[in-house]
């Protein structure tokens, strides 16, 4: 402690007056105190507001399980009239329109990202992403009508084909649709949750390439540099750097396009012929989704029946947040998340 | 050097046995397009294009543009990989062939997307290049009228109005919150954030389901233009919050720090530092929510109702929005009430355009400042 005052230089006197530091006032004045409280309710209102939808939807599976019972998850067919509610072809159909999606959106948006981030010319670039953002922005009803008018009738000969020459995959199969029949029926092809999954898959594609578009702007420059130093070519570089730098952001932002697929609503609702059969046959006409089952019913349920349609609603929610959920860790855990060494 | 100049897009390794005749160090041409590279490309594409061409219309049994024009991209980058082959190795003709790939998928998502927009102008043109389509209302027209009568006046308002509410709405709350959770922070804002972050997987019908089964089922209210706008709102405050919220983040701590120091108050450093700092950005999050709010169907397809006359009371009377209008429209089985449905696309497709605009404007005029 004395050190200090020995530090000083020999012969040099206190000052005449101690200079005496300002009192801090531990306590916040009014103002702040009125900033804090104000924006703390408003959180606290979003919170309040957000978390009621979340357990009203969770809350109706208990009127829902009570009058139904566990046949709900079990029962395939949505039928008021009968008072004969299940989910399980519901969820069924959902999952597959969603994964079908995903199917034609992941190498898609992988590629479009790949091509934006790597090859395009840099004079085109920001053009590019301000294009995808554009894409992302676009309702999807619009979509909906070019699906429903321009895409259906041209994808159904695809599906023809499909099903003329990988028929004997029970997943291309289409009953009714014999290879070389006489009459061509081109209606059993239209209207299918593969079509529907096609259209649903225009509007995640911007969602995902602006995920890997993202990751790969950060994959490092002295990597990059250093993998052409070595002799490698473009996609030499892109192999052994942008892509396992890129991963988690590739993996994540296709997981996101999957939970942003699953509560598509109205492309599905437009496109897709409803049907309760039970049938993995992704090219053949007909098809249910939870978000579709809304859509239809809302309006015709007793009470009792639009409890059972919000609980169908928890349930595509609870996995939709799951699947964000894990995307979000992903995307997180990933190298792409974390600082580079230079 | 004459492995230097026959180098494509990437760039061929080192060739053995041919030593670098001289001592210069000269770079590697990485990107630039060589004359063999072009030549390459233009040869596949333009031979590949006669093949399929005489194979596909003239030899073999099949039809259709679509079915052509995969075959030509097929046949082009076995073509291509095939004469780079000729001249080099293994290394350049896989990177020739996944640029190949490359261009060719965001092509394809480019032309997907710029058919998208074509075709509803295209179809759409009729109906919507009438001025009484943006200046009358539907119940101007019936059925059977002429595109000559009638619009969707009634449906540009009734969107308008009820993007106008849940800005209302969603702007305080959204922008509060987020400061909330950057300013203020604490465990209690984690939850809140953790909270909203959940809400963003929302699917947006459920939005409407909810204020459906609470607001028209349970507590007996009429549909109307306010359940919709409140419809709205559940689905863009998490959005808006949580873009806010990644704006707010980014505000150097330094300013903070500085504005503390000079003794304002926390407050007066929110209000007159923080926010006015992330200005465009914060409006950027709500402009870019209003453009998703404005485009979304289904929260409105069970909330609002629909009317064909002027609705300019938002409360208890059904009122027609542009989304739910073409949605109508497109399950017609009316040739005409089709095409009023794709003319409703273009002006919708306007909307979106003139919100999207304006956030790019915001933010280029941002990052020109700094």
């Amino acid at each position: 402690m004395t050190t200090l005052i020995d530090l000083r230089p020999a012969g040099s006197s206190p000052e005449p007056e101690k200079d005496s530091p300002r009192a801090i006032r531990k306590s916040l004045s009014v103002a702040d105190r009125i900033f804090r409280w104000g924006s703390t309710g408003i959180g606290t209102v979003v919170l309040v507001v957000t978390g009621a939808v979340g357990l009203f939807l969770g809350y109706q599976l208990i009127p829902t399980l009570h009058t139904y019972g566990l046949h709900f998850f079990t029962q395939t067919q949505w039928d008021p009239e009968t008072n004969v509610l299940g989910i399980a072809e519901v969820l069924l159909g959902t999952v597959e329109v969603a994964i079908i999606a995903v199917v034609f959106a992941f190498p898609l948006s992988l590629l479009t990202a790949l091509y934006i981030s790597e090859y395009a010319p840099w004079w085109l670039r920001g053009f590019l992403i301000a294009m995808v953002d554009l894409m992302a922005a676009i309702p999807s009803i619009l979509f909906a009508m070019w699906g429903v008018f321009l895409i259906n009738d041209h994808a159904a000969y695809v599906s023809r084909w499909l099903n003329e020459f990988f028929g004997w995959v029970p997943f291309f199969h289409v009953s009714g649709g014999e290879p070389r029949a006489a009459v061509f029926i081109l209606s059993l092809y239209t209207s299918s949750p593969a079509i529907a999954g096609m259209v649903v898959a225009m509007m995640v594609i911007p969602l995902a390439t602006a995920v890997m578009l993202g990751v790969f702007g950060q994959a490092p420059l002295s990597e990059r540099e250093g993998a052409y130093a070595l002799g490698s070519t473009r996609w030499g570089m892109i192999q052994s750097v942008v892509l396992p730098f890129g991963r988690g952001g590739i993996v994540g932002g296709t997981m996101l396009a999957l939970g942003r697929a699953l509560g598509e609503t109205v492309a599905v609702s437009l496109i897709l012929s409803q049907n309760f059969d039970v049938k993995l046959r992704p090219l053949e006409i007909g098809g249910i989704t939870t978000a579709k089952l809304i859509a239809n019913y809302f309006n015709e349920s007793s009470s009792g029946q639009l409890s059972a349609l919000l609980a169908a609603g928890f349930v595509l929610f609870a996995i939709t947040i799951l699947v964000n959920s894990v995307a979000a860790v992903i995307v997180s855990r990933g190298r792409s998340g974390a600082q580079t060494e230079i | 050097m004459s492995s230097v100049v026959k180098a494509g897009p990437g760039l061929s390794p080192p060739v053995a046995g041919q030593a670098p005749d001289d001592s210069r160090d000269i770079p590697r041409n990485v990107t630039a397009a060589t004359v063999d590279y072009q030549l390459t490309l233009l040869g596949s594409l333009v031979g590949s294009l006669g093949l399929v061409w005489l194979l596909y219309t003239q030899v073999l049994p099949f039809s259709g543009p679509i079915g052509f024009v995969i075959c030509w991209y097929v046949a082009f980058v076995g073509l291509f990989a095939a004469v780079t082959a000729v001249q080099h190795g293994r290394t350049i003709v896989l990177d020739r062939v996944w640029m190949a790939v490359i261009t060719g998928a965001a092509a394809l998502v480019g032309v997907a997307l710029i058919a998208t927009v074509t075709y509803i102008v295209i179809r759409g043109w009729a109906a919507a290049h009438h001025l009484n389509f943006i200046t009358q209302s539907e119940s101007a027209a019936d059925q059977d009228s002429p595109l000559t009568q009638g619009g969707i006046l009634n449906a540009i308002i009734g969107s308008l109005i009820q993007l106008g509410i849940a800005t209302a709405i969603t702007l305080p709350l959204g922008i509060g919150t987020a400061v909330y959770m950057v300013e203020v922070g604490g465990r209690f804002a984690r939850v809140v954030r953790t909270v909203v972050e959940a809400m963003t997987a929302l699917p947006d019908i459920l939005a409407g389901l909810f204020i459906y089964a609470f607001l028209i089922v349970a507590l007996g209210f009429e549909r109307s233009g306010f359940a919709a706008a409140l419809a709205l709102s559940v689905m863009m405050l998490p959005i808006i919050a949580r873009s806010a919220d990644v704006a707010l983040r980014v505000v150097p701590g330094g300013l903070r720090e500085a504005s503390l120091a000079l003794g304002a108050t926390q407050w007066r450093t929110v209000w007159r530092v923080v926010l006015p700092t992330q200005r465009t950005g914060l409006a950027t999050a709500v402009i870019l929510g209003m453009a998703r709010a404005v485009g979304e169907t289904a929260p409105v397809l069970i909330t609002s109702g629909a009317s064909t006359f002027y609705t300019w009371n938002p409360f208890g009377e059904p009122m027609n929005s542009l989304p739910l209008y073409i949605y109508t429209a497109v399950r017609s089985p009316q040739q005409k009430f089709i095409e009023r449905g794709f003319g409703a696309g273009i002006v919708l497709l306007v909307m979106v355009l003139v919100l999207f605009a304006t956030a790019r404007f915001l933010a280029r005029s941002k990052a020109g400042r700094r």
